[in-house]
């Protein structure tokens, strides 16, 4: 078997597995089982990535697409307790409008790719990378030098989205006891300490002074 | 070699599958940020492949700015339907027209 008919083999293996797990994805009942058929599409849509000599992106898509996001929407979808019944009511009703539209942009996406622009004569298959040529490495230079305002937005956007998901979800709950530490900052000496002017010890009629003036210190404390 | 119209065949084949899958479970909201997730890696299948079919590395930094786009995207999406379900006990689109729209 030669390496371009392992390739071929490779391919319509993926694609396969790819395109019942995303069928497998909008059909299923339970939506944990969804989202797990969505963890083999992103992974085989990794391997294929792979074989387009891509291998920076399918780690990534690996790590933080199924490690981060998909275990977020399976925390998400096991937290909420939904009632699943009535949210499968319309199934199937909608689901010939869904077959015809998919349908629709399938056929579309067809008519436009079996013209000549996209043909194999148009697009010939590169040749394989030398060994040594770094991917990543590529990459990182292209995003570290020409797209390095964009890559500064994209970091941005990610800080920006972790203020706004803290935010959204933060609450405060009525009766919890909790440190509050604005609070515990904002305390000055003043709101602590209180110094009482007394007389040292000696005559009878003196600590009797001093003892009223202590008392006239704890009404007013109090 | 697997020619580069086979890859924009599956990715144009994984998209028509998401738009489906919006039409048909249009009152789940989780499942439709999951279809959402679907159509984005369809395009950037699409990017990786002209990426790798014309030389050219520009693909491939668009497919990494989509795909942190997209895990900002769906964070907040996320917590948008949690803060959703806190208030309401339910995630039904149909449920939801507080705006009259």
């Amino acid at each position: 078997m030669t390496a371009a008919s392992v390739q071929q083999l490779l391919f319509w293996l993926f694609s396969a597995v790819l395109v019942v797990a995303a069928l497998r994805v909008i059909t299923a009942k339970n939506p944990v089982h969804a989202v797990l058929f969505l963890v083999l599409a992103f992974a085989t849509s990794a391997a294929l990535w792979m074989l387009l000599e891509a291998e920076f992106l399918a780690i990534v898509l690996v790590l933080v697409y199924v490690g981060a996001v998909m275990v977020l929407l399976l925390f998400v979808v096991m937290m909420l307790d939904i009632d699943i019944e009535p949210l499968r009511a319309g199934f199937t009703a909608h689901l010939p409008l869904g077959i015809v539209v998919g349908a629709l942009m399938a056929l579309e996406m067809a008519l436009v790719l079996s013209r000549d622009f996209f043909s194999a004569g148009q697009f010939p298959a590169q040749p394989p990378l030398p060994a040594g040529h770094g991917n990543t490495e590529q990459l990182g230079l292209a995003l570290y030098g020409d797209y390095l305002l964009q890559f500064e937005i994209a970091a941005l956007i990610l800080l920006v989205a972790i203020v706004a998901a803290i935010a959204l979800t933060l609450r405060r709950r009525p009766g919890v006891r909790r440190q509050r530490v604005g609070a515990q900052h904002a305390a000055s000496k003043a709101s602590r300490l209180r110094v009482v002017k007394m007389h040292a010890e000696g005559s009878a009629a003196a600590d009797a002074t001093a003892a009223d003036a202590a008392a006239g210190d704890v009404d007013r404390g109090a | 070699m697997v020619p580069l119209s086979h890859y924009l065949i599956l990715a144009a084949v994984l998209f028509a599958i998401a738009v489906a899958g919006i039409f048909i479970n249009r009152r789940n909201m989780i499942l439709l940020l999951m279809c959402i997730e679907l159509m984005l890696l369809a395009v950037n299948l699409n990017f990786v492949a002209f990426s790798h079919f014309l030389g050219d590395l520009g693909g491939q930094v668009f497919v990494f700015f989509i795909l942190t786009v997209a895990a900002a995207e769906s964070a907040i999406g996320l917590a948008i339907l949690v803060v959703l379900f806190r208030n309401r006990a339910s995630i039904n689109v149909d449920e939801m027209d507080d705006l009259k729209g």
